[in-house]
């Protein structure tokens, strides 16, 4: 009778303790500024991306050589471009592509650089040959390893995408390893190893999941660089190709008309600016979050 | 000291092999036959096996590899098929613009970030410190090659204060020379300015915080000798380290930001190979740019070994 009477007490205790846990937790979402804009910001360019190509009224690839180049307001909100498209749509249009591949990019480099970061921490050989690639990889500067694995590959958002990929992993992998090594080291692993659990379960039951937080907010961070690189590949020309809209070769096209037309320049640029700022802010705000200790030592 | 120069030199060669593995594979990566690629649709057979023998990919990849790095560690990047000249030559010739480009832009980087980092800082709180500090954000978020553009359409199309684009060599004159570099300088130092100026702020906010400045305000000194003398030089071995490691990101990032202006740097003889499929081109200034920044990075950690002692002590880990 006792015993059931604890359990109750036991489960009222714990239940308590959870509701009290995630209310601190949504206070300090909600203290955290940053986080929020970010988010909010970063949902309304998703959603703007999602839904904004279905209202608009105009073909992002027709040309109307009568309206080329002409100003905002009007018919066209953000005016035309070098071959009378309409802007506006060809940013939402555009929006796709570009947070389209940051996206992939950030969700393909985190997984890869997971399975490898957790499998170079449990695996001492396996560590040495997969850190000293990844070392190799960090060494070259990450654009120009992009822009000639661009000029193998040819131009495409599937190679963009690949490229991209290849730069960003090593990164990923190497924060996941060294917080998957902290836990590695940890006694509860040595002793789960001398009960017999498989390195399979041990990896993924117990390491895999205290990597998750700095993998996020590194993730995000990676999101925002993809946004970068792609609108400077596509910019350089080594990018998304022509006539497929992208924020970046928008603004390779900008720069031929840039006497006459200076809202093919400011727009696309501040579609670039509000996404990596947004997920800058937002990344911040996640490591604020996840890894209090960080913002108390910030804000001694 | 020695011991330790010796064993960052070493822990560089794996570094250095798996960068030369990774270059050298970007060739192969092209999708069907690279020399088929590179000479176009029009190639006939013939001169595709030419080109093959020529460019040795019809042997082994592990003998491609060793004969090619042989060649690489004697100096010899190979041959640029479009420009008939060697690869080590053309980079020479594209070198100097990009590098006083680089220079310029760690010049206003450090001159803005370090006072910026500094006020922040000592007026923590304050105004000043929330309009810089958000004006760092939006630095860090502006990628060099829009800032580029803005700066173009604003200063030069819309102010006309300085020439839009293009590229005037030092030998005509230093001032002609600085006039079309300014803009690609602020575009490119923007955002180093912007990461210099961060870590100045929390440098310098460590060190306000610890006694011996207490000690020296009560001491009565000047507020100002108080602030340079004494909190700046402790703060400054961190900062000192990010504008090392930031010249070597602006080295790579003159080469994005050249193909805006139009400078005739590493970037636009990189930009030029990828259309014509230069390989030996592209694969000679990947490796050399590469090279130098890990080259400068060595620097840097030497020299931060060789001012505080505490490093080479807590890397023999």
């Amino acid at each position: 009778m006792a015993t059931i009477q604890n359990k109750e007490q036991i489960a009222e205790v714990s239940k308590k303790l959870k509701k009290e846990q995630r209310t601190l937790a949504f206070r300090r979402i909600r203290s955290n500024y940053g986080l929020l804009i970010g988010a909010s910001v970063l949902a309304i360019l998703i959603i703007l991306a999602v839904f904004g190509p279905m209202l608009s009224p105009y073909d992002p690839y027709e040309m109307k050589v009568v309206e080329r180049l002409s100003e905002p307001g009007g018919a066209h909100v953000l005016g035309t471009d070098e071959f009378g498209r309409d802007l506006m749509t060809r940013l939402l249009y555009g929006a796709r592509v570009s947070l389209g591949v940051g996206l992939a990019v950030a969700l393909i480099s985190s997984s890869l650089g997971l399975i490898i970061g957790v499998y170079a921490a449990y695996y001492r050989t396996l560590d040495h040959i997969l850190m000293r690639i990844c070392d190799g990889l960090i060494a070259i500067p990450g654009i120009l390893l992009a822009i000639a694995l661009m000029a193998a590959l040819g131009a495409s958002a599937l190679n963009v995408i690949i490229a991209l990929t290849i730069v960003f992993t090593p990164n990923i992998a190497r924060v996941v390893r060294s917080s998957a090594l902290v836990v590695r080291e940890q006694t509860f692993i040595e002793a789960m190893q001398a009960q017999g659990a498989s390195a399979t379960r041990i990896i993924w039951l117990h390491i895999v999941p205290n990597t998750l937080s700095p993998l996020l907010v590194q993730a995000t961070f990676v999101f925002a660089e993809a946004i970068i690189s792609e609108a400077a590949l596509s910019f350089l020309g080594a990018g998304i190709p022509a006539p497929e809209p992208s924020w970046g070769n928008i603004l390779q096209a900008s720069k031929l008309v840039i006497f006459k037309a200076w809202w093919m320049v400011v727009f696309p640029g501040a579609a670039v600016v509000l996404s990596v700022l947004s997920l800058n802010l937002l990344g911040d705000g996640l490591r604020d979050l996840l890894d209090p200790r960080v913002k108390q030592k910030q804000s001694k | 000291m020695l011991a330790y120069i010796t064993k960052r030199l070493l822990s560089l060669i794996p570094v250095l092999a798996v960068v030369s593995i990774a270059i050298f594979l970007i060739i192969h990566l092209t999708p069907g036959n690279p020399a088929a690629a590179i000479l176009g649709m029009e190639a006939s057979q013939e001169d595709i096996e030419r080109l093959n023998e020529e460019l040795g990919l019809n042997r082994p990849i592990v003998e491609q590899y060793t004969s090619w790095i042989a060649n690489v560690l004697r100096g010899d990047l190979g041959d640029s098929i479009f420009m008939h000249q060697p690869v080590s030559e053309a980079i020479a010739e594209h070198m100097l613009p990009t590098l006083s480009l680089a220079i310029l832009a760690q010049i206003i980087a450090v001159v803005l970030a370090i006072p910026f980092g500094i006020i922040a800082a000592y007026k923590r709180g304050s105004l000043a410190d929330y309009s810089l500090t958000g004006l760092s954000l939006l630095g860090m978020a502006l990628p060099s090659f829009l800032l580029g553009l803005f700066l173009m359409l604003f200063v030069g199309v819309k102010l006309q204060w300085l020439p839009v684009a293009g590229y005037a060599p030092l030998s005509s004159g230093f001032w002609e020379h600085l006039k079309y570099l300014i803009l690609p300088g602020i575009s490119l130092g923007t955002i180093q300015a912007a990461l210099i100026t961060r870590m100045t702020r929390s440098s310098m906010l460590e060190v306000l915080n610890l006694n011996f400045i207490k000690t020296a305000r009560s001491k009565g000194l000047h507020e100002m000798k108080v602030l340079f003398k004494y909190a700046f030089r402790s703060a400054f071995l961190p900062i000192l380290t990010v504008i090392g490691q930031t010249f070597g990101t602006l080295v790579t990032g003159a080469v994005v930001v050249e193909s805006i202006f139009n400078i005739p740097g590493l970037g636009q003889l990189i930009l030029n190979s990828i259309a014509r499929r230069d390989f030996a081109v592209i694969q000679g200034v990947v490796l050399v740019v590469t090279l130098m920044y890990v080259t400068i990075n060595l620097l840097v950690d030497l020299l931060y070994g060789a001012v505080d002692p505490r490093v080479r002590l807590d890397r023999k880990k």
